[in-house]
């Protein structure tokens, strides 16, 4: 049994800790705000969900797991919220979208 | 497992640190409030590591709740500021 959890825990660990490369990845990498918003947001919102589960899933079954599992929800609800509400402060104050042709005519 | 725990902490650490980039260096206040919000998630992840790794993560977690509240409230309300900026 504590091998299972183990292997379990270890698995969804590392899937947390991918998509977190993967959403720091982009927004290092996408050329303007809205699309490393797209990378950031949902990227980091599976991140977040997959390491709590792991780290719920190594404690056990007890109260502390229960409030991690609670913050996972809590984060699931949370973090696209959060990135609506300034992506539609960004969209409000103007912000430039990046277009394909822009870059084209600048090179 | 401590050790695997540790080695995930210190990964994490490391993305904080490219994330870091982003923060200093992003053109406008926009990308750093976004860059800022994922520095928050990640450390809340190491936090509860941490937690584990002292063998207190019923202290820790209460912690982590706290963190995880003021990340987002602290995002919609710099988002609303500057909605109001205009």
């Amino acid at each position: 049994m504590e091998a299972i959890q183990n292997l379990l825990s270890g698995f969804f660990l590392l899937g947390g800790i991918f998509f977190f490369a993967t959403a720091t990845l982009g927004l290092l990498r996408f050329p303007d705000f809205f699309t490393r918003l797209h990378a950031t947001g949902k990227g980091d919102t599976l991140a977040v969900t997959l390491s709590l589960v792991g780290l719920a899933i190594h404690e056990g079954m007890n109260v502390t797991s229960v409030k991690i599992l609670m913050i996972a929800v809590f984060m699931f609800l949370a973090q696209p919220t959060a990135t609506h509400a300034i992506s539609r402060a960004g969209v409000r104050c103007g912000l430039e979208i990046w277009r394909k042709e822009e870059e084209e005519k600048h090179a | 497992m401590d050790t695997f725990f540790l080695a995930v902490a210190l990964g994490i650490c490391f993305l904080v640190l490219l994330v870091l980039y982003r923060v200093v260096y992003g053109p406008g206040v926009f990308n750093r409030v976004a860059a800022i919000s994922a520095v928050g998630t990640k450390t809340l992840i190491i936090l509860l590591i941490v937690g584990f790794l002292y063998q207190r993560v019923d202290m820790f977690v209460d912690i982590s709740i706290v963190y995880a509240l003021l990340n987002f409230i602290g995002c919609v309300a710099v988002a609303k500021y500057l909605e109001m900026e205009r």
